[in-house]
């Protein structure tokens, strides 16, 4: 796989896979919120559902947190 | 909502206030950690509820007997973190900087410590005097999660006291431990985080620039990692304190530095990842808890739907099932005989004496708080599905849903909450983070049919439909759903233009519910409506027995009636006479009154003979314009007036209003003219 195929965001990440967060795209409002749940560079994520369409659960620093679609496409990963 | 008779002046800057010398207790803890369980445990019935001077976040202060006195315990809001996102987060940190609590309690899980641990890692920079109650010890026991208290302690410098409230261990060691820091024997030295070291020199430039200038009683170290967390009100507050050439030199690194808020944020995980290096150990991978079982059903794009489903549909069995029957029964057993025991007691009082105690104070707030037993039932129902867990669930798989109105799932559970009453519906909206999010689900919530609506229609629906009348009645549940869907779609489209705020929701372990939670949680919405229904639903109700008496004691031909005669016009596009027209209008004290006020305009005391009176008189087209009436009808006083309270608008509050006057009307029209072209 290329580095490039590694990058992706967190709505691409299939159930099961874990990722490394890299960085966000979103505002700062919304990203701070996801860094006080635990969302921070370099935090490992774990996808527990996706199903392409919906919000997406996952766990992150050992909690389970519902995260929309949209909140997830603005956080960029690489695939571990 | 009541205010507080003491509140804390979370504004004030440069006193702290003393209640004479007890002491002052704060508990702080992300939300699902068990904080309100230890407050209630600690507290029991001995709390107030109110809201915090200003704002629409709950506010809980309770006392306790301690150490030969009574101490105050402050419950303050569950946040996540201290960075000013929302009310919640600026509340808990003024006060404890402000207040100065003697003792500042961190309520932390043990089943969840690496995210628990980050509000632990704010506070340390606040220099207030910690103390962490290691909750929910069994749940991390359950996982596989062992934790060492002692080395915990050792590596934050506070003490750290394990504990399981929901089962009441371990508070006793933890009012030692909060005993031993009120009279000095222990002094907590938090240790605090630092930030990421590629930020470490930036932090100390911006520290030495604002050293002179942070006003009282903000600790230097603490304005500094905001401002480069970007926080907006120290942002703001620095601004004015700072002289133009300092403020403009720490603008230009915060500007440079603009993703800086992640190294901190960082800085502070990297510091707990090295505390439970030490002080945790987890099993690995593999293991599957219950949570995770439970959640492949509970979350599933359809399953998940078919079980809220279900559970709804046990809920509103279970709530009518078991509280319609005691409602009827309070009615003939206890407000009936009470009326006409006053009746007999009050035989020499003047006529508008007895009519007013009988008829306005029995009958009206009587029968309102006949619906008590059923409010209960669903307000226990639903504190159950809330303490166990399953609540966040339903939000989940009702988020694609409410994405419709441009919603996310958490405006689910305050709709779900005015299935039982829209009050607390109203009120529960506060879960939801932003404005325009929380406005449009403030304004649609009134369309979800309360109990108090669905009794209307159980009494008018048999009458006139039979057996097909549990049809007709889920049909005016569907009907008032689907307004409620395209209200809320409208207003958003309207007003805010489509926009959505972020959804991030923490899905907290399932847990065995803790009675005594629940059992507050019921108390206190019970509590609320029973004060409801003692001022703002007394009031309405005697001005409407006062307008049905002026000026001769008739009802027939008092001003109610003339009222209602002066409306006859627009009653008739819906099929209505004045009698109807009457009814309606008393329904905004309360929803119920519709059946209570054409009980009295038909002179027929007699539930049953009403029916076949209504039957009788009314054509199958009316009734039904009547019952898709009153589904839509404005929402009753008491949700208007919190929803003026939590809007803070009488704009927002009477577009509210005036969009269900409108559509009501309208429906109501539509089905009489559709109905009599089908001939019925």
């Amino acid at each position: 796989m290329t580095p490039t195929e590694k990058r992706t965001t967190l709505a691409g990440i299939f159930a099961g896979e874990s990722a490394t967060i890299l960085e966000f795209k979103g505002g700062q409002a919304v990203n701070n919120r996801l860094a006080s749940m635990g969302f921070t560079p370099g935090a490992r994520v774990t996808i527990v559902q996706n199903f392409q369409r919906g919000p997406l659960i996952v766990t992150v620093r050992g909690t389970r947190v519902a995260l929309g679609r949209g909140e997830a496409a603005k956080i960029i990963v690489e695939r571990v | 909502m009541l205010q507080l008779h003491r509140h804390p002046h979370i504004h004030t800057r440069h006193h702290h206030q003393i209640t004479g010398n007890e002491p002052l207790i704060a508990l702080v803890g992300q939300p699902n950690m068990g904080k309100s369980t230890l407050f209630n445990l600690l507290t029991g019935l001995n709390q107030h509820v109110g809201n915090w001077p200003g704002k629409t976040v709950e506010h809980r202060e309770g006392h306790f007997n301690f150490m030969g006195g009574t101490v105050r315990l402050v419950d303050l809001p569950g946040t996540y973190s201290l960075t000013a996102n929302s009310p919640e987060e600026v509340i808990t940190r003024e006060f404890i900087l402000h207040e100065k609590p003697d003792v500042v309690v961190a309520v932390v899980s043990a089943a969840n410590l690496e995210r628990s641990l980050y509000l632990v890692a704010e506070l340390t920079a606040l220099n207030a005097p910690l103390v962490v109650a290691l909750n929910m010890m069994d749940v991390a026991a359950q996982e596989g999660i062992q934790v060492d208290a002692h080395i915990l302690e050792a590596a934050l410098g506070v003490p750290v006291v394990p504990m399981v409230a929901a089962k009441a261990a371990g508070v006793h060691r933890l009012l030692k431990v909060v005993e031993d820091v009120l009279i000095g024997k222990v002094i907590p030295c938090p240790k605090s985080p630092e930030v990421r070291p590629d930020h470490q020199q930036v932090l100390d430039h911006i520290r030495s620039l604002i050293a002179q200038h942070v006003p009282d009683p903000y600790p230097q170290n603490w304005v500094s990692l905001k401002l480069l967390e970007g926080d907006i009100e120290v942002t703001r507050m620095m601004r004015q304190a700072l002289p133009d050439a300092d403020w403009n030199a720490v603008h230009d690194i915060l500007r440079q530095h603009d993703d800086a808020y992640m190294a901190v944020a960082s800085g502070r995980y990297q510091w707990i990842n090295r505390l439970l290096s030490a002080a945790m150990s987890r099993p690995r991978k593999g293991q599957i808890g219950l949570t995770e079982r439970l959640d492949r059903w509970a979350v599933h794009p359809f399953w998940g739907l078919v079980i809220l489903a279900l559970i709804l549909g046990v809920v509103y069995e279970l709530t009518f099932a078991i509280g319609a029957p005691i409602q009827a029964w309070l009615d003939a057993h206890l407000i009936t005989p009470l009326g006409s025991l006053a009746a007999i007691a009050l035989s020499t009082a003047p006529l508008w004496v007895r009519g007013m105690i009988v008829e306005g104070l029995i009958g009206g707030v009587g029968s309102v708080l006949t619906f008590l037993p059923i409010l209960v039932i669903f307000f226990a129902a639903f504190a159950f599905l809330e303490d166990v867990g399953y609540m966040a669930r339903a939000a989940y798989v009702m988020d694609s849903f409410m994405h419709i109105m441009g919603l996310h799932g958490k405006s689910f559970l305050p709709l779900f909450l005015g299935f039982g009453c829209n009050v607390p519906a109203v009120l529960g909206t506060r879960v939801i983070d932003s404005r325009p999010a929380r406005l449009v689900t403030i304004l649609i919530a009134p369309f979800v049919p309360c109990t108090a609506r669905m009794a209307v229609i159980a009494f008018i629906a048999p009458a006139f439909f039979g057996e097909k009348a549990v049809w007709v009645s889920w049909g005016l549940v569907l009907l008032s759903l689907s307004v409620l869907v395209l209200s809320g779609t409208l207003l958003n489209k309207i007003f805010f233009k489509g926009e959505r705020s972020a959804f991030i929701m923490e899905m907290p372990l399932y847990h065995v519910p803790n009675t005594r939670t629940i059992g507050l949680s019921v108390w206190q919405r019970s509590i609320s409506f029973v004060r409801k229904a003692g001022t703002a639903i007394l009031a309405m109700a005697l001005l409407v027995w006062v307008l049905s008496y002026l000026p001769n004691g008739d009802l027939n031909t008092s001003y109610l009636a003339q009222f209602g005669k002066f409306l006859e016009p627009v009653g008739r596009w819906m099929g209505f006479d004045w009698r109807l027209m009457v009814s309606l209008i008393t329904s905004f004290p309360a929803k119920e009154n519709i059946i209570a006020t054409l009980g009295v305009l038909f002179g027929s005391s007699a539930e049953s003979g009403l029916a076949d009176v209504l039957a009788a008189n009314y054509s199958t087209a009316s009734a039904l314009a009547l019952l898709v009436v009153t589904v839509l009808f404005i929402p009753c006083i008491s949700t208007v007036v919190v929803q003026k309270q939590e809007t803070h608008s009488w704009g927002w509050t009477l577009l509210g209003v005036a969009l269900m006057l409108g559509l009501s009307l309208a429906a109501g029209a539509a089905t009489y003219h559709i109905v009599l072209s089908m001939g019925l």
